[in-house]
């Protein structure tokens, strides 16, 4: 594995051992000391086209735990957002000698763009493409969802995860269903028609319009952003309407099983699509998510920069 | 015009029959078999190639005023004599937009001095294209140019008013409304067909019903003003299904096919390489199927190229700043030999129609379009279905290279082109009529 | 393929390995045992609980991964981690003693000292191996040895446990000295 674009490009062995070694790896986080020497010499640049703070602070982290040397390469202000073409961008950074790109995009694709094209040698890493997926986030979440539920097992077999929201605009939605399907979860998706795109059908996954007929059946509820642009492209009447019935409220959250847990991307929208005390209530994990998404993401970087690619048959050696 | 007098042999008319031909002075001075080389004749071995009458494109992007990096007049009728093409559309979204008769006038005088082909411009529908007021379309048909053919293509004419009047004006002189049929508000940065494959990448959506929906309300408006309306570039099983239904009623609608969209389909944009991002989008096998079976009963009338030049800039890029569109010229009658005859689709006598006779009839292109008979002006494409050729971007004489079908191997290739008895490629090398410019043409 | 130690004579230096350790140390009491994936990790399984059947009472036993710090990262293919396992009383003021099969350049044990470091600070650290088979290319020399085996370069040496292998034996590969 050279490259991390889609969940696509993993097998279910590969998606496993990057949540074991992230698993490893969370224990150093837990230590007194943060730093490993592992990425050292190694120069990781973050390519953010669009804004991300958080993401763009977790993959940081991760780099910066492993001893990595980390170029910050934003948009704004920056030549990205004046047009510059991705080319010229990627040209640049290869002559900086970057080992590896983590790239935040607004267009759909632009991972692999970097990836497919000769412009650059180093790995790419997609940190969200436009509408595409997120793969990082979706590790993240299967991490923190077997890590609760899974009872030791290393996989998710059995357990039902609802992903309820704008599945339309969403990359995590996107690499959720492919990530958490491939690890043996059933996923539905939760959301008013107008917010599923045209197609979703052939997704590996159950389609509901009705969060209160799934919301007790779930072992995993993830509540997506509701960008508030939505509204004026009339994807629902108003934002009262949205949360009265795809909205997560304390009503919501007594109906839903013993264990059960909350999750969501972030950044929130307290009071659209989730309300604060669902967000901060006892079964809340988002929290965590932050914090597990420095484990994903050390792993993801050490699987694919520690190593030698050219000695890498298939996945991981042991 | 220095030897003007060829003996062609060897040749397969679109009727199946043997046959050689003879060409003096411009015109077909016999057809029959085995003939021989009178004095002062350039004998042309051509065995095994099948003769057609000399290809029509409806839908030409020659992007000359206004974007000579991408295309010129020149570039562009050197493409089309490659690709067998003896005359061309050049559709009107230039910069400035051929909405007047002195811009019609102007692309007319390029390609007439570029001797390639005849350039036939297409007029602006409205002004700048905006869809909002009507171009000068009697101005630009009384002009030189002779235009008779109007598009905004591009731009879909959406107001269904607009619509309308474009329609009957044009009646005055036997005009044709060419429509890119497209929706605006239902495609509202759109960038692929919807459906399975932009769900799961993540790109916006473009639905067939944005362009069924404008074809019915055309032909609906057609019938009503009993004016003819031209469908440019159809790409959807339902499209087809409405144009069979219009013809079943006997109104006078036409419709066209690109050669790309008879081949490829919404499963190349999972490399994320625009350059196979085009407007209209590429669609499923389902659609390329009833595009084929469409083509082959007469639904669609015609094969045009929606030639579509964009320098390197255009597509080394994210798909969705990409800009749409593929060239078409050169690998045309290559596609469709592989897509409908090598198929069993159609035979030669159809692809002479569909891409000769039909579409000059459409436009009124009076000298075109003509059964390859004594008499007639030598329009002649010649193409040898059993050559199978590698595409290769670096050696197209269009000045972009944009070609989708770059590393493809294409079953059939133009080993000739006679404009007006001239040979404007042949072994090779493309000329002028007016012999000042030769040159190579790679492969 | 040359047999340089079977089964009973593998059990004997383990045994007589545990013995060396808890007279250097004076008991188990302030030992913790680590060894290092995978084979290192079974050894220190088998001498606790030789040392537990000594001494009568528990001892502190863990595992420790070193991949992280290793400095051959970038000549092979990527790795997966081992489970790192500290038992309850850490290695803080603690005797540590560092376990694994074949002691060769010292790289693996630099790493460990790293790795070790990481998590605490011992009151010492200790080396036990089971075979050491010379040509260090560091100043790292083990306090117990079960079998030392003079090798060529060219050579390498073998370990195969009951454990993951299906027999105890330890075998030297390559043309002969
Ligand atoms: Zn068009």
């Amino acid at each position: 594995m050279k490259h991390l674009l889609s969940i696509n490009d993993l097998s279910k062995v590969d998606a496993i051992s990057i949540l074991d070694t992230a698993q490893e790896l969370a224990r150093v986080s837990d230590g007194p000391m943060k730093k490993l020497p592992t990425l050292r010499g190694r120069t990781i640049v973050n390519l953010f086209a669009e804004d991300s703070t958080r993401t763009r602070i977790s993959f940081e982290a991760a780099a910066k735990r492993l001893s990595a040397d980390v170029i910050n390469f934003s948009s704004k202000g920056s030549s990205i957002s004046k047009g510059e073409s991705l080319k010229d961008t990627a040209q640049t950074l290869q002559a900086m000698g970057a080992d590896a790109v983590i790239i935040r995009h607004s267009a759909s694709g632009a991972a692999q763009r970097l990836a497919d094209s000769k412009w650059m040698s180093g790995s790419v890493i997609n940190a969200g493409d436009g509408t595409h997926e997120h793969p990082s986030q979706a590790l993240l979440d299967a991490f923190t969802i077997r890590k609760h539920l899974s009872k030791g097992a290393d996989d998710l077999t059995g357990l039902r995860v609802a992903i309820v929201g704008d599945v339309l605009h969403s990359r995590v939605a996107r690499s959720n269903v492919l990530l958490l399907s491939k690890l043996g979860a059933q996923v539905v998706l939760v959301a008013p028609p107008t917010l599923l795109p045209v197609g979703v059908e052939s997704w590996p996954c159950q389609i509901s319009y009705d969060l209160d007929e799934v919301i007790a059946n779930v072992d995993a509820i993830m509540m997506l952003r509701i960008q508030l642009e939505r509204m004026s492209e009339m994807y629902f009447p108003n934002a009262r309407e949205y949360s009265r019935y795809f909205g997560l409220n304390s009503d919501r959250i007594r109906a839903m099983k013993a264990g059960a847990i909350v999750m969501h991307p972030g950044p929130m929208n307290r009071g659209l699509e989730i309300t604060a005390d669902a967000a901060d209530g006892a079964r809340s994990v988002i929290v965590e998510q932050v914090a597990n998404g420095v484990s994903i993401r050390m792993a993801i970087l050490y699987l694919l920069l520690a190593g030698n690619q050219e000695f890498a048959e298939t996945g991981v050696s042991s | 015009m220095k030897n003007s007098n060829y003996l062609l042999t060897g040749l397969t008319l679109p009727n199946g029959s043997k046959s050689d031909i003879a060409i003096s002075d411009g015109k077909i001075t016999q057809i029959a078999p085995n003939l021989s080389a009178a004095e002062g004749f350039t004998k042309v071995d051509l065995s095994g190639s099948v003769a057609l009458p000399g290809l029509v494109d409806l839908h030409t992007h020659l992007r000359e005023p206004g974007k000579e990096d991408a295309e010129t007049v020149l570039s562009g009728s050197m493409a089309a004599a490659k690709g067998g093409f003896v005359a061309v559309s050049a559709m009107a979204n230039t910069s400035p937009v051929a909405d007047t008769a002195g811009v019609v006038e102007q692309v007319f005088a390029l390609g007439q001095s570029a001797g390639f082909v005849d350039v036939f411009p297409i007029g602006a529908v409205t002004q700048g294209l905006n869809g909002e007021k009507l171009a000068e379309i009697g101005a630009m048909a009384d002009s030189r140019a002779k235009v008779r053919v109007f598009s905004d293509d591009g731009s879909c004419v959406f107001d269904p008013l607009v619509m309308r009047r474009a329609l009957e004006y044009v009646k005055k002189f036997d005009g044709v409304i060419a429509q890119h049929a497209q929706d605006p508000r239902l495609t509202q940065g759109a960038q692929m067909n919807e459906g399975e494959i932009s769900s799961r990448i993540g790109l916006k959506g473009w639905p067939a019903v944005a362009e069924e929906a404008i074809i019915a309300r055309d032909i609906l408006l057609a019938d009503h003003v009993q004016s003819r309306l031209h469908i440019c570039h159809l790409t959807t099983a339902g499209g087809v299904d409405i144009i069979r239904w219009a013809k079943a009623r006997g109104i006078s609608v036409t419709a066209e096919v690109t050669p790309h969209h008879l081949l490829l389909t919404d499963e190349s944009a999972l490399s994320y390489d625009p350059i196979f991002k085009v407007n209209p989008p590429l669609r499923t096998q389902k659609d390329v199927e009833a595009l084929r079976e469409g083509l082959a009963d007469g639904t669609i009338d015609i094969v045009a190229t929606d030639h579509a030049p964009h320098p390197a800039e255009a597509k080394e890029c994210e798909w969705q700043e990409a800009a749409f569109g593929m060239l078409g010229l050169e690998s045309a009658l290559s596609i469709i030999n592989q897509t409908m005859v090598a198929t069993g689709l159609m035979n030669w006598e159809s692809v002479a129609d569909r891409m000769s006779y039909a579409p000059a009839k459409i436009a009124r292109y009076v000298q075109h379009g003509q059964v390859l008979t004594v008499g007639a002006a030598a329009n002649i494409t010649i193409i040898n279905p059993a050559l199978t050729y590698r595409v290769d971007r670096d050696l197209v004489a269009s000045r972009s290279r944009n070609t989708p079908f770059h590393g493809m191997d294409l079953q059939g290739a133009v080993t000739a082109t006679f404009f007006r008895g001239h040979p404007t490629f042949l072994n090779g090398k493309l000329t002028s009529v007016h012999q000042g410019t030769s040159e190579r043409a790679g492969n | 393929m040359g047999l340089a130690l079977p089964a009973p004579d593998i059990a004997r230096a383990l045994i007589r390995i545990s013995h060396e350790i808890l007279e250097r140390n004076s008991g188990s009491a302030n030992i913790t045992l680590l060894g290092i994936p995978t084979r290192g990790a079974h050894l220190a399984k088998r001498i606790a609980s030789a040392m537990e059947k000594i001494e009568g009472t528990s001892v502190q036993m863990g595992t420790l991964d070193i991949t992280l710090h290793r400095d051959d990262l970038r000549m092979r293919a990527p790795r997966a981690l081992m489970p790192t396992v500290i038992p309850p009383l850490g290695v803080e003021g603690r005797d540590v003693v560092l376990i694994d099969d074949v002691l060769f350049s010292g790289r693996t044990i630099r790493a460990a000292l790293d790795a070790l470091g990481e998590i605490g600070r011992p009151k010492s650290v200790q080396l036990a191996v089971l075979v050491d088979r010379g040509h260090r290319q560091l100043p790292i020399r083990a306090d117990f040895v079960g079998k030392n085996l003079p090798t060529s370069i060219e050579q390498s040496v073998v370990v195969h446990l009951t454990e993951l292998d299906g027999a105890d034996e330890v075998l030297i590969e390559g043309p002969l000295p």
